[in-house]
């Protein structure tokens, strides 16, 4: 059956396919400007992009007529046992939890060293710091593009504290870094609440820019004063972690897996707590303050504070993996470039804003995706990829790869009423109120 | 807008003031006051448009007061000067949440207000709509609740007990307002009626002493506003005094103990229902419709 809005959806799959097949062609010449574009429209290859094109499609309709009959199973099995609730119960949800923390244990077991190196710095730390905007982005509604700038403060305070060498500036006195935690997160989070409290009164798109400028600022900083941080040549040295109790002894290495494992740690702590947060009177103030600030205010939620509180907390996680990224011993200004920022959003908005699991599925995937390119395409041409894959699921999927529950209803409202979720939290500007 | 005298104005202000009680029961002070609201000389404007034009109203505790008036003339511009929504140019507002101690309201921000005991819904309603009605009830019940991030993330008994009072005293509401049945359904999923009536609940759970209605029986049906008017009376009863804004006559004239009438942002009549509907200024503010006064329908 070929509906016209089927019909449509076959032509934004192809005209995505071919937009692939074009940004991922030989590249062109200002001698030749269409050269390079009649090649890669003329040839071959472009079977493969009108197959992927098609296959899209196809798994679009599948997904579709699914859906319903999965909605029936579902209930079914729910009317057959209505005590336990079977799926989509406490019990399923707890069991599909131990699943996923059984596979993140296994995963680095079966892949090669330079894969799980890939999994704690590109994934593990990448997940740790979608899992901090998500608190920003996703529970509180703020854009904030400059996210990266706090991941960078706690790497520099670590540097600062825990090594005499690795920056021209340090302290009078060298500490282990397991104690600069507290103190990167702390400091991290002043940061966060001396840029957000004349910042968080703007809205939306202008909290976007300010931010985004403070990233920019802080990236210059460290990059150019070279007596201080090093500038570009980066910081290199910080000891690594270590951990010295009577009774434990312990040091991280240059092996990946327990820093593999320690991340985890933190990761599934991070996820927990979070957790708490959100079903508790703090996670309800954010989502009213998403979902209409004028009433949040008027209901007596203090919008501007527990907006610092979402920034803070955010920023603070954000410092917490500075100090893991320091520890594993090299990093440059380059680690904190608008792109990371950028990458950063980018997980959480595919993962699923509000949702815990999708921040850490989205880093799972998007950097998965970045490792797996690789050795495949030229290092310029990842982020297309990267680009086509988002441009998808916006298209498709705009909650997200596992949206969370509330997310999901604002997205479906939105469509259909006057709902303003959609927009990260931007209010009318002009406000009338009645 | 047709201009209006400056002394005509200011008589009809004299006379609103005059008629609500002893002329020095609204001093901010330490005396006691048998007043929960006073609002002095407010004005309004948005760039060339008045708004709100030298309104003076005082009410008692316990009062049902309802602010009627044409449309625009500047009702929910008022309760925005009370709820911190709106900085008005001039005047002040006073709110006492016991009867020993006056709150100036103007420049405090609308948390804050709420804070102090001033709740209110809005004409056109706004709710959190993709949570549920205990939700949206819960959000209120607990904004004078004191535990933080932290004792919520350790999950510290003080922090669940105090999130179960939440959740117990935001069902209470619920069945206050009928809404029990409803509870974890989405407030976008309600009728406009229980929309409605599920932000009074909402508004009731931040523990008001004074609740600003605006248009609440706007787009009900008649069995609803038999229901509002009963429901209007028991929070006064409770001890919350009621401040109206509504169009529907028949509901004003039976659950108001005073009236205020607005016409371009000026009070132009004040007093009993029965006073108000005689006022030969309010049937010509109404002029064309006044059969709608006093036969109860609804005036718009
Ligand atoms: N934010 C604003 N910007 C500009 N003008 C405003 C604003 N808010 C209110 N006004 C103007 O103030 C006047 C009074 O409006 P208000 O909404 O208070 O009237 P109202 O009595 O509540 O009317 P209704 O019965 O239609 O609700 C109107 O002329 C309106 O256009
Ligand atoms: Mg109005």
């Amino acid at each position: 059956m070929l509906t016209p809005a089927r019909l449509r959806q076959l032509w934004v799959c192809l005209a995505l396919g071919v937009l692939a097949a074009v940004v991922t062609g030989p590249g062109g010449d200002s001698a030749h400007p269409f050269r390079a574009l009649r090649r890669s429209v003329v040839d071959p290859r472009i079977g493969i992009f009108i197959g992927l094109a098609v296959g899209l499609w196809v798994l679009l309709i599948a997904v579709a007529r699914l859906r319903p009959l999965l909605a029936e199973v579902t209930a079914a099995a729910r009317a057959r046992r209505p005590v336990a609730a079977a799926l989509g119960g406490p019990h399923a949800t707890t069991g599909l939890n131990a699943v996923l923390l059984a596979a993140a244990i296994v995963a680095p077991l079966l892949v090669s060293t330079a894969a799980q190196q890939s999994m704690v710095n590109d994934i593990g730390i990448y997940a740790l710091l979608a899992l901090g905007l998500n608190v920003v982005v996703g529970y509180a509604g703020l854009l904030d593009l400059g996210y990266i700038a706090f991941f960078a403060i706690g790497a520099y305070v670590t540097a600062y504290f825990s090594s005499s060498s690795a920056m021209p500036w340090h302290a009078p006195f060298v500490i282990n870094p397991f104690f600069v935690f507290p103190i990167a997160l702390l400091i991290a989070a002043l940061a966060g609440v001396i840029l957000g409290a004349p910042t968080l009164r703007l809205r939306g798109d202008y909290l976007a820019i300010v931010t985004l400028g403070f990233g920019e600022i802080i990236q210059l900083l460290a990059n150019n004063s070279d007596e201080v941080t090093n500038g570009s040549r980066g910081v290199f040295g910080v000891p690594h972690l270590s951990v010295d109790l009577p009774g434990i002894h312990y040091r991280w290495g240059i092996d990946p897996l327990p820093y593999y494992y320690l991340l985890l740690g933190i990761v599934v702590v991070v996820m927990i707590a979070f957790g708490r947060l959100e079903r508790s009177r703090i996670g309800r103030a954010w989502a009213a303050i998403r979902e209409d600030e004028i009433a949040a205010e008027a209901t007596g939620v203090p919008t501007l504070r527990m907006k610092l509180l979402a920034f803070a907390i955010g920023a603070s996680v954000s410092g917490f993996a500075g100090v893991l990224l320091a520890t594993k011993q090299f990093f440059n200004p380059q680690s904190f470039s608008l792109q990371s920022s950028f990458l950063v959003v980018a997980i959480v908005i595919f993962g699923g804003m509000g949702s815990r699991l999708g921040a850490v599925t989205g880093a799972v995937v998007l950097q998965g995706l970045a490792f797996y390119l690789r050795d495949k395409v030229p290092p310029t041409d990842r982020y297309i990829y990267f680009g086509a894959v988002i441009v998808v699921m916006m298209i498709f999927r705009p909650q997200g790869l596992v949206p969370s529950r509330r997310r999901r209803r604002e997205i479906e409202l939105a469509g259909t009423t006057a709902g303003a979720s959609d927009q990260l939290g931007a209010a009318p500007i002009g406000r009338t109120i009645t | 807008m047709p201009p209006r005298g400056r002394a005509s104005r200011k008589g009809h202000r004299m006379s609103a003031v005059a008629a609500a009680g002893p002329a020095d029961a609204g001093v901010p002070g330490g005396t006691p006051s048998d007043l929960v609201l006073e609002a002095r000389d407010l004005t309004l404007r948005f760039g060339g448009v008045t708004s709100l034009d030298g309104v003076s109203l005082r009410q008692r505790r316990g009062e049902i007061l309802a602010v009627i008036g044409p449309n625009g003339a500047g009702k929910t511009s008022l309760f925005n000067c009370f709820t911190g929504a709106y900085r008005p140019q001039q005047g002040s507002v006073t709110f006492w949440r016991t009867s020993r101690r006056p709150a100036r309201i103007v420049g405090r921000s609308p948390h804050a207000i709420t804070h102090l005991g001033i709740a209110r819904t809005f004409q056109n309603i706004r709710l959190f709509p993709a949570l549920s009605a205990l939700e949206n009830v819960q959000i209120g019940t607990e904004v004078r609740q004191r535990y933080g991030s932290l004792s919520a993330v350790l999950g510290l008994p003080g922090a669940r007990r105090q999130e179960r009072a939440g959740v117990s005293r935001a069902f209470e509401l619920l069945d206050l307002v009928g809404l029990s049945r409803r509870a974890h359904d989405l407030a976008s999923s309600l009728s406009h009626g229980e929309q409605r009536r599920l932000e009074i609940a909402r508004a009731l759970g931040t523990g008001p002493r004074l609740l600003l209605l605006d248009e609440p029986a706007a787009g009900t049906n008649p069995a609803e506003k038999r229901a509002l008017e009963a429901l209007i009376r028991r929070i006064a009863g409770g001890g919350v005094s009621v401040l109206l804004i509504e169009h529907d006559m028949r509901l004003v004239m039976s659950v108001a103990t005073t009236v205020v009438v607005l016409n371009f942002g000026r009070v132009i009549a004040h007093g009993t229902p029965a006073q108000v509907q005689r006022d030969p200024a309010v049937v010509e503010a109404y002029l064309g419709v006044e059969t709608g006064v006093d036969a109860g329908g609804e005036v718009r």
